[in-house]
This record gives structure tokens, sequence and C-alpha cells, in this order.
């Protein structure tokens, strides 16, 4: 490098010490961090503040494209908006049509579990929050969000769309949260397949548009087309919402499991715009530990035995011996390379 | 080619802060994996150029930095960064004393291990990360160098 000339710089006062001695200092300090961010958590509240900080500047870089889109949307023509509004109105028209049932049905689900009454819906509320347009960590797939602490959002709070499951909270700000999504080689969700009810786990590849399923055997019962269902398992996920549809399955003769890959429902290539929803914890669809996953985390490493394995579970209460989490680390031959 | 402005902590704080936004800026998936660390390469910049007006301070703060904008364990980005900051801070005369060609091994040498530093606690923290697009960047940031290197010493070179 040419431009610098030897010596230079002045040493500045104070850094009389040798970079060797200062260097073991430095490194001593990050590994202290680590060990208390890790192994304690006691820096929850110091990432709070610093995610706090973080986000001024995230929301600075998201806002060329933010205006882009903006942009978009105010010269939109008067065509496309008529188009839209034609493909939106034949939507809504078809969902009536589904939904005239609905209430009948529900009714009659209720009576058959032996209810008096229907069960009310799972999804308490929902917020509509916007993807940040912003770099976390290229090889994973996370997605920062502009809703925080100060909504209401929490640590492991289900993240969907209008078409299906898209992932979790992992930490929130005040102002902000990172979104796992469910394709991400870290993130697994407990699914069941909606045609035969058989109940495996859907890791994320790291590709943008697929999960794996490497937890079946080869003479399991799955075919292309098969739906995904969250199974209500793990205690972050609510039983019953739509994950992905089956789109490959390879019996391979030297593995004794079958590759399955599925192609998630929720937009997660293109999404601006996701839902953060609250679940009824007392619903017997909700996610399995009835409570906050936030307090389960604590709640977890202790033998408490409302969390060990039960006898004859009604639908949604099976052991809830898997982590809150449901991103769990994932055995990373079979979550990283599918076929 | 000498310098003339001695005080280039100034100048320093702002390609450090310019690299950050290039690191954290919104881009297609493929794109985002080709990217090189461009923060970590203003970081090693001036650690060789200027080893005493940044040093192992810079190479800290701007790990930490990166924890936070990558939603990293904190202290993970900030000790793989030191290590290569000492490095580079060690051996400056000797690295900038290279031609570009050697100047760019060295440089995909400390990228490795910077990533390596990365992986190992990605590993040891429970977030294990295998997929080998991680160590693209690594490349990527070698091939940028001289291009990386001619651009910030405008910053300090009066033309």
């Amino acid at each position: 490098m040419p431009g610098f000339a030897a010596g230079a710089y002045r040493p500045s006062p104070g850094r009389g010490t040798s970079p060797g001695f200062r260097f073991t200092l430095y490194a001593i300090l990050a590994v202290l961090l680590m060990f208390i961010d890790q192994r304690r958590g006691w820096l929850t509240d110091v990432r709070y503040v610093l995610n706090g900080a973080a986000y001024p500047l995230q929301l600075a870089v998201s806002s060329p494209s933010e205006a882009w889109r903006w942009l978009q949307a105010t010269f939109a023509t008067r065509a496309a908006l008529e188009a839209e509004n034609a493909q939106l109105v034949s939507e809504q028209r078809a969902l009536e049509m589904r939904s005239q049932r609905f209430e009948a049905l529900a009714r009659e689900n209720g009576e058959l579990r032996g209810l008096r009454d229907a069960l009310p819906a799972v999804a308490d509320h929902w917020m509509v929050a916007e993807v940040v347009e912003v770099e976390l960590d290229s090889p994973r797939r996370r997605v920062l969000i502009d809703r925080g602490a100060r909504n209401g959002v929490f640590k492991n709070q289900v993240v969907m769309d209008a078409h299906g499951l898209l992932g979790q909270t992992m930490r929130v700000g005040p102002w902000s949260a990172e979104v796992i999504l469910i394709t991400d080689p870290e993130h697994a969700v407990p699914v069941e397949i909606e045609r035969t009810g058989v109940r495996t786990i859907a890791v994320g590849t790291g590709e943008s548009q697929a999960l794996a399923l490497p937890y079946l055997p080869a003479n399991a019962d799955v075919k292309p087309g098969d739906l995904l269902l969250t199974s209500g398992l793990g205690g972050v996920f609510p039983q019953g919402y739509p994950v992905a549809r089956i789109t490959e399955v390879r019996h391979d003769t030297v593995q004794p499991s079958a590759q399955i890959r599925a192609r998630p429902l929720g937009e997660l290539d293109r999404m601006h715009e996701v839902m953060l929803v609250w679940f009824k914890n007392d619903h017997p669809a909700a996610p399995t530990p009835t409570a906050t996953a936030a307090s389960v985390n604590k709640d977890l490493p202790s033998g408490d035995p409302a969390y060990q394995p039960q006898p004859v579970p009604p639908p949604p209460s099976k052991p809830a011996k898997s982590t809150a989490l449901a991103a769990k680390p994932t055995p990373p031959a079979q979550a990283g390379t599918g076929p | 080619m000498n310098v003339r402005h001695l005080e280039p902590r100034g100048r320093m704080l702002l390609t450090a802060f310019v690299g950050l936004i290039l690191t954290i800026l919104p881009l297609p998936q493929w794109l985002a994996i080709l990217r090189p660390a461009f923060l970590v390469l203003t970081v090693l910049y001036w650690s060789i150029g200027a080893p005493r007006a940044g040093g192992l301070a810079l190479g800290f703060a701007s790990g930490l930095t990166l924890d936070v904008f990558r939603g990293a364990v904190l202290g993970q980005h900030a000790l793989a960064l030191t290590t290569i900051t000492y490095v580079a801070v060690r051996e400056h005369q000797k690295i900038r004393s290279k031609p570009a060609p050697q100047q760019m091994l060295i440089v995909l040498a400390l990228l490795i291990v910077y990533e390596f530093i990365l992986f190992a606690i990605d590993g040891w923290s429970g977030h294990p990360m295998t997929s080998p697009l991680r160590w693209v960047h690594a490349a990527t940031g070698a091939l940028v160098w001289p291009l990386a290197t001619a651009l910030l010493e405008r910053t300090h070179t009066p033309r």
C-alpha cells in the first residue's frame, strides 16, 4: 500500500502498550461478552438498547427502496388499479363463498368435540408490520420488521402472511424485531401432513423457496402436492396453519430416509408486509405449552412435571419436550443439503 | 505518493461508516452472498496503512457494530475482527511493501481466518451455519482489495 509512509503518524498518548498486550485485552473482553450474552443472557437489556440505537440507521438504509415502492404506488396507472381492484373483488367473492358455511361447521366441530358451543378462533388479534429492507446475515434467512416491543411484540411471536406461515420473531428491539424465516437453515417447524396426519419437522434449507423434511422414513406415505400444516407441538406455532406444499419426494436406495422437499405457501421471497399474530393461550389449538413462549423459555430447563410426557393426550397437549424455540439447531448435513 | 494529512481519524471513522452502510445495504440474495465485507476491508486498510491511528480499538468497535447489525452473539465479530486487525497491525510494514497480487493473497488469508472464527463461534453458540456460501465473501473481498485501497487512498491523499 503505497499511500502511507512508515512512521507518518505520531503515536497518540496513552497508547504506549504493545499491540500484543492490547490484543489480549480485547480478545478477553470479546470472549467475556460472548459468554455473558450467550450463556447467561445478562445482556438482554443492553441488546434491547443497541437494537434501538441501530434502528434509525437501518431505517435510513432501507429508505430508498421504501421510496421506490411509494413512488410506484403513487404513480400506479388507472388501468393497473382497476385490474387490481377487479382481482381483489373476485378474490373476496371466492373467500366469502368458502366461508359461508364456516359458522355452521365451527359449531358442528364444537359439538363433535363435546363442547356446548363453537370454539372461538385461535387467533386473538394481529398487527401488520412492514419489512425493513436491510441486510442482516446473508446466507441465513432473516428479516427486520418495523414493529417492536413498544408495539407489544414479544420473542417467538408468530409471523405469517395471508397465505401461510413465514417465521417467528427472534430478537425484539424497541421499535423493530428480527424475524427468523421458516426457510432459515436453523429453523424447524413441527408440521403434520394434512392428508395423513403424520407428524414430522420441516427444516429450512437456506433457499428462499424450499423446506426439507429430513425425518420421514423412506416408506412414509407422502406425495407431491400434500399440504403441510403446523402441528401445534413445539410451543410456538398454533395447530392447523398452512406452512408448505410438498414438491418433491425422492427415494434414494442408500438413504434410510426419503428426500422430501416442500415449497412454503407464504410469499417469502417478495414480502413487504407481514402479520404478527397473538393467539389465545387457552384455546385447544394454541401452541402446546399454554404459556407465552417467552415464559416457557424460562421454565423449560427444569424437570417441571407439567412438561413431562402425559398419557392419552387430548389433541394438542402432547409432550412438550421439544424446546420452546421451534428453531433448534438441525443436523447440518440434513438441513443444509437437500436433494 | 506520500501522505500529507497526518490526522486520518475523522476520515477513518467516515470510511468505516460508509463500509457499514455498504454492509447492510439491501441487495438481492445472490448479490448479498457475493458482497465483500466492506467494513472489514476498511478496517484492514487502516490497520495496515495507519496502524497507530485506529488499530485494535477500531477493529474491536467495528466488530461490535457488526454484531449488533447482524444479530450475532455480542463479541463474535469483535473477536474475529480484532484478531485479523492484530495480525494486520503487527505485520503492516511487510504487507504494505508487497505488490498488489500478494496483498490480495494476504487479504484472502485474513478474511478466511476471520470467517473461520465466526464459523467456530457460530458452532459453539449453537447457531451452526455450514452453508459453503458463507466463505464466498472472502474471495470477493480479496478480489476487490486493489480497488478498495485505491478508493480509500483518495479519501486522504490530496490530488
